[in-house]
């Protein structure tokens, strides 16, 4: 079983930050909508408040993690440009894509999209920790303040939806391949 | 006493304002040429490198301004937050190729 170091890096991206960004969304928006929708609610306690505080800051750090590694590790990789006369456009995700009429959308318009709209996840969410951490069970009594984090929290899940949904399929269609093989396990003769 | 609502607003707007710079870069960096060139601060990522960090560093300088001036006191933050919503709005319909590439 082996993976090859731009695999890696492609599932760490996809995988690691991007699908736990989504998964830890749902607990975010269920968290402030069932808290801190009415002032008159049940008390906050004091952990609880730090708990979300820290869960918020964590899915910020998530964020800036996926677009960064997305840009500047995978993105180079996916668009680099084969010599002239390359046959085999394996290495060369973004060619191959766009060396066929039935691939070729994915690339003009699945990742023109994802790599643009993946930015919007990281400034929504870093906004939204850093107005809970300003305001916390205050924003209790600032309803609108309250309606802008979890509105643009929805948007931040959209906008990873979005960019994960188009970066599977890309790499489904394309993979992002290359570099030393890491050997996981090594499988036994049949 | 409750916090005033101007620093939250602030974060808001901001992030309406830094959402919608990255749709503007990207379809400014697609349509000219020139700016193209110039966007391209780290060749192996291309344009998008420059349109990216030059939209963060708009959203964090808006940021930084207008917790300068609202920190301290109330604003109409029912108007901004729609105000962002409608930029942030605006920010996912124009990263979409097929409308940015009307422009």
């Amino acid at each position: 079983m082996e993976i090859s170091v731009r695999g890696l890096w492609t599932m760490i991206h996809g995988m690691g930050f991007g699908a736990l960004y989504l998964m830890a969304c749902s607990g975010a928006l269920v968290e402030l909508y069932r808290r801190y929708s009415s002032p008159l609610g049940p008390e906050i306690k004091e952990a609880d408040e730090r708990f979300m505080r820290i869960y918020l800051t964590a899915m910020a750090v998530l964020a800036w993690l996926a677009v960064l590694t997305g840009a500047y590790v995978i993105y180079p990789w996916y668009r680099a440009v084969p010599p002239p006369g390359t046959a085999n456009l394996a290495a060369f995700p973004q060619r191959l894509l766009m060396s066929s009429p039935s691939t070729s959308a994915w690339h003009s318009i699945g990742m023109e999209w994802k790599e643009h709209v993946a930015w919007l996840v990281p400034i929504s969410i870093t906004m939204a920790a850093a107005v809970f951490s300003q305001y916390r069970r205050s924003l209790r009594v600032h309803p609108e303040l309250r309606a802008a984090v979890l509105g643009f929290v929805w948007v931040s899940l959209l906008a990873a939806g979005i960019a994960g949904f188009f970066g599977a399929m890309l790499n489904k269609n394309a993979p992002v391949m290359g570099g030393p093989t890491i050997t996981i396990v090594e499988g036994g003769q049949k | 006493m409750m916090n005033p609502n101007g620093a939250g607003s602030a974060a808001v707007l901001a992030a309406g304002i830094g959402s919608l710079a990255v749709a503007v870069f990207a379809i400014l960096a697609d349509k000219a040429a020139a700016i193209k060139t110039l966007m391209n601060f780290y060749k192996p990522t291309g344009p998008l490198s420059g349109v990216t960090t030059c939209a963060i560093v708009v959203w964090l300088a808006v940021w930084a301004l207008l917790h300068w001036l609202w920190s301290r006191r109330n604003v109409e933050v029912g108007r901004v937050t729609i105000a962002a919503f409608i930029l942030l709005f605006l920010s996912l319909l124009l990263t979409f190729p097929p409308i940015a590439d009307l422009f």
